[in-house]
């Protein structure tokens, strides 16, 4: 009797897990979503209290420090409007040249803030979630950025919240350039497991001439990421199968490891 | 069974989760997350009913790949298959004994996420793995197997002070006193 009760309650077991790995994936995710809204109010309570330190802080800097910030503020917003006033020329002007000579216009990306609520707990995934979701007008594919670089793209939207898979994960996959005489195309593949900042450059031609310090960026092949957004920097580089083609590690802009906020890029 | 040891051990496995996904200091101080879902398994396997390892082994799973981008009931088998084989010969365990909990901790740890990994690969999945997984393995193993008598004591500590604790009935009964008396001659 005793026997047959513990088979029972392991075959029950095995059953539902079997049934939910073999469930569709729109299933899954629905799943996922309903499952996922539990942890919402824990997210709002881990927010408010991540803020509270904050607001102590705030509440107990001396005016002086205040009226310093205020003044460097000052500073970097004139600084800044008189390069969005550049931009803005340039932009027109780019519009312009690309009218006369027939080319097609380029569509102006818009950015939405968004707040990284949570880490994937397992070590084999490279994810995140944001507070960002269909309601906001989020789909899947969307690039995401930070002010450093690219740190990847929205791989699942639910209503109020997105997965982001980061670069690094074997799940993205970025065409990118080397910024040299020769703009040399790769692809950024998984990197190592320990180090977030370091992802691997792979597919570069034979005779790609790289060194250190060169910048990568997205080469807008692939359909998803823009062109022209930063990645990273080149660490070092390997002739790989034989001089078949040549591997190189990448140091990343954007610090994976410590996102609080990050922007999703609407085109 | 006592009901509340099995919520006491599911509240305490969402919140586990819940901590594991938001809390980014072990990521960055050890180079690993660590998961504290194995361990809790040991505490249930030993202290309480089959009921509680089926529904830990179930919650536990779906929660954890709920926030993460397993496919959903992947770890829900390593979680039963760690919980059955204490249970089964729990008997033979030296349960009070910190350092056998903190053997089946480490030995928890350890299988947890390698039946995990090896389940999404023979799925086809494609995982990020390489050396660094070896050390990310180490680390939740040892912290799991550290946790796993501190688990015990919290569990005992928290079932103490809010639980009900079940009455044990004392063995006199007037009934069955055997009314002794010298035989007058």
């Amino acid at each position: 009797m005793f026997k047959q009760k513990n088979y029972l309650a392991l075959g029950a077991v095995v059953f539902v897990a079997i049934i939910l790995l073999s469930l569709p994936t729109r299933a899954t995710s629905r799943l996922k979503l309903a499952v996922g809204s539990w942890f919402l109010p824990l997210f709002g309570l881990a927010g408010a209290a991540q803020q509270l330190p904050a607001d102590l802080a705030d509440s107990v800097l001396p005016r002086r420090e205040l009226l310093r910030q205020i003044d460097a503020l000052r500073r970097e917003n004139q600084q800044l409007r008189s390069q969005s006033v550049q931009s803005i020329a340039i932009a027109r002007e780019n519009d312009q040249l690309r009218t006369l000579f027939n080319w097609q216009r380029q569509s102006k990306w818009q950015l939405k803030l968004a707040n990284v609520v949570m880490r994937d707990p397992a070590n084999w995934w490279r994810t995140v979630q944001i507070d960002l979701g269909t309601r906001d007008g989020l789909r899947v594919n969307l690039p995401v950025i930070t002010a450093s670089g690219l740190v990847g793209r929205v791989s699942s939207v639910d209503k109020m919240s997105s997965q982001i898979v980061l670069i690094g994960d074997p799940n993205c996959r970025v065409s990118a350039t080397v910024e040299n005489a020769t703009r040399d195309m790769g692809v950024l593949i998984a990197g190592g497991t320990l180090d977030t900042s370091l992802v691997e450059l792979t597919y570069l031609a034979s005779s790609a001439n790289l060194k250190p310090g060169q910048n990568v960026i997205t080469s807008g092949l692939g359909g998803i990421f823009p062109k022209g957004i930063p990645i990273g920097q080149i660490v070092d580089s390997r002739s790989v199968e034989y001089g078949l083609y040549t591997d190189a590690r990448v140091k990343l802009n954007a610090n994976l490891g410590s996102l609080e906020q990050v922007w999703v890029l609407f085109p | 069974m006592n009901p509340f040891k099995t919520i006491l051990i599911l509240a305490f496995a969402f919140l586990a989760v819940f901590g594991e996904a938001t809390l980014s200091a072990p990521r960055s101080w050890l180079g690993a997350q660590i998961d504290l879902l194995p361990a809790l398994m040991v505490y249930a396997a030993l202290n309480s009913g089959l009921p509680t390892i089926a529904l830990l082994a179930l919650f536990g799973g779906i929660w954890f790949d709920t926030l993460s981008a397993n496919p959903l009931g992947v770890s829900i088998l390593p979680l039963a298959i760690i919980g059955w084989p204490i249970y089964l010969r729990r008997d033979l365990i030296l349960r009070d004994l910190p350092f056998a909990q903190f053997v089946l901790g480490a030995a928890a740890s350890a299988v947890a996420p390698l039946l995990t990994m090896l389940l999404m690969l023979s799925g086809g999945k494609e995982l990020l793995l390489g050396w660094g997984t070896i050390w990310q393995l180490i680390v939740m193993t040892a912290v799991g197997a550290v946790a796993t008598p501190f688990i015990f004591s919290l569990m005992d500590a928290a079932n103490r002070a809010l639980g009900y604790q079940e009455r044990i009935e004392p063995g006199f009964r007037l009934d069955r006193e055997i009314q002794r008396s010298r035989k007058k001659l």
